[in-house]
């Protein structure tokens, strides 16, 4: 479980990054903070594993109050995947992935042994092993920095924008992926991400923030889809892309968006 | 061809004086240079002090520094000691810039993310840091290698024996074979030591060949 307690964050120059937050992501669940960049949903994010210390408020794992535990040791038992996978480039694949064991004092070929699992369990082939990142494409890139966050069996998963930087198709994989994982091991996942079908596909939970990271609206996403809370919430989840109704259109059912535009077509066969 | 053939001898403990010369100050200026450079990619007025003491300490004249160096550390006039510290006082003068720019230029994403996933500071530093500024680190250290190896022959001037003497020996005596064996005899020494040096960065730092975009042969 991770639990934000009224946290506050003002930097040195005087930016307000997080004004009041509050929220409670129960074990093996998926919440994820979806806002638009700089309303301080990494700030909120980078206060589980200490890279950021808030003003005030506090953030706990279970029973510890973070500010209390050792930085290097959260870290490590925390996994991070974030947007440029930020694998180190003069590592190879292998010991990218091996990178948390082998400073927790692993044997080096246990780790090894480890790592190349942990690229099977990511959908990649283990004959990458010994390339180095530049060497892989985006796509891979990201797999195995998700393997790498799960190489110390960690409880708890940070993700920040871990799909950005990929084309759709191959994004669409990569949350697929991250779905099938997730079905087996069941980890308490934060996700941060300003693409709203990823939000609704992947979060049990979705916050929508807005500036200072101030809750816009939070629940399931078919509720917030449903019943958006107010003009921003709508505006941001999609506003008249998401207002849809069908028409008929060359002798098929269309599915037309407020604007006009059509977005699809209704499967005869389903229903 | 004869001449040297004749001198032959000489010519070899001539050029091991200055290997052994040479040795020294550039090892003493990349060791020293390393926490300098650190230190003053890490605070302002470090950099501000080390950056600009070290370009003055370069413009310094060598010969003066040779004769002066004793009076200032105690030494002999004769003391090959001295020559093996002004060097490194020139090395770590060049050094110390190439290092605190090759810590510069890691990318502040990887150290970001070395950090998040729990390298503490000692460790980021021999793991992230010094890795990653070792190619620039190694494109100074040659500068540094060369203009040593050059400067060595100086100390022949005061009396320090190395290639150098074949320089101020010919001079003198006008035997123009003479000269030209110190001058091919340093060039082939820089060449090697060259050579030694990227021989021991493609050992150390093997991801950057492998990594390298120009070698499209893959």
């Amino acid at each position: 479980m991770i639990r934000f307690d009224h946290v506050h964050k003002r930097f040195p120059d005087g930016t307000v990054a997080v004004e009041d937050f509050s929220l409670e992501v129960p074990s093996h669940q998926v919440a994820v903070l979806l806002g638009s960049s700089g309303c301080g949903k990494t700030t909120l994010m980078r206060m589980v594993n200490r890279m950021v210390d808030p003003t005030s408020g506090s953030v706990w794992i279970d029973d510890d109050n973070v500010a209390d535990l050792d930085p290097v040791a959260l870290r490590r038992r925390i996994g991070y995947v974030m947007q440029s996978a930020g694998l180190l480039p003069h590592r190879t694949v292998a010991d990218n992935v091996a990178t948390v064991p082998v400073l927790e004092g692993s044997p080096r070929r246990a780790a090894r042994r480890r790592a190349l699992e942990l690229l099977e369990l990511v959908g990649l082939d283990p004959g990458i092993a010994d390339r180095y990142p530049s060497q892989l494409s985006g796509g891979q890139r990201q797999r195995v920095g998700v393997a790498r966050a799960l190489a110390a069996d960690p409880n708890i998963l940070l993700m920040d924008e871990p799909f950005g930087a990929v084309d759709p198709v191959v994004r669409r994989d990569l949350q697929r992926e991250l779905q099938r994982i997730q079905a087996d091991l069941g980890k308490t996942i934060l996700f941060v991400t300003h693409d709203v079908d990823e939000a609704f596909l992947l979060g049990s939970n979705v916050l929508v923030l807005r500036k200072g990271a101030e809750v816009a609206q939070s629940g399931e996403p078919s509720q917030i889809m449903a019943h958006p809370a107010d003009d921003f919430v709508a505006e941001f989840i999609g506003g008249p892309r998401r207002r849809l109704h069908t028409e008929t259109r060359d002798g098929v059912q269309a599915v037309i968006d407020a604007e006009g535009r059509v977005t699809g077509f209704v499967d005869q066969g389903a229903g | 061809m004869r001449w040297v053939v004749a001198n032959w001898d000489q010519v070899v403990s001539l050029a091991l004086n200055h290997v052994l010369l040479s040795v020294l100050p550039i090892l003493l200026s990349l060791v020293l240079s390393i926490p300098l450079g650190w230190w003053a990619h890490r605070r302002r007025t470090a950099r501000r002090v080390l950056l600009s003491g070290s370009g003055i300490l370069y413009a310094l004249p060598s010969l003066p520094l040779f004769v002066i160096l004793p009076v200032l550390i105690g030494t002999q006039i004769l003391d090959p000691l001295n020559v093996v510290v002004a060097l490194t006082l020139y090395g770590v003068a060049l050094m110390v810039r190439s290092c605190t720019e090759a810590f510069d230029a890691v990318d502040a994403g990887v150290r970001d993310s070395a950090t998040a996933i729990g390298h503490s500071p000692g460790q980021r530093f021999r793991v992230v840091d010094l890795p990653l500024a070792g190619p620039p680190m190694l494109a100074g250290l040659r500068v540094v290698s060369a203009s040593t190896l050059s400067l060595v022959s100086v100390g022949a001037l005061i009396g320090v024996p190395s290639l150098g003497y074949f320089f101020t020996d010919g001079y003198t005596r006008s035997f123009l074979t003479e000269i030209i064996v110190g001058i091919v005899g340093t060039v082939v020494l820089a060449l090697l030591f060259d050579a030694l040096l990227v021989l021991a960065g493609r050992l150390l730092m093997p991801w950057v060949r492998a990594t390298d975009t120009r070698r499209e042969d893959r």
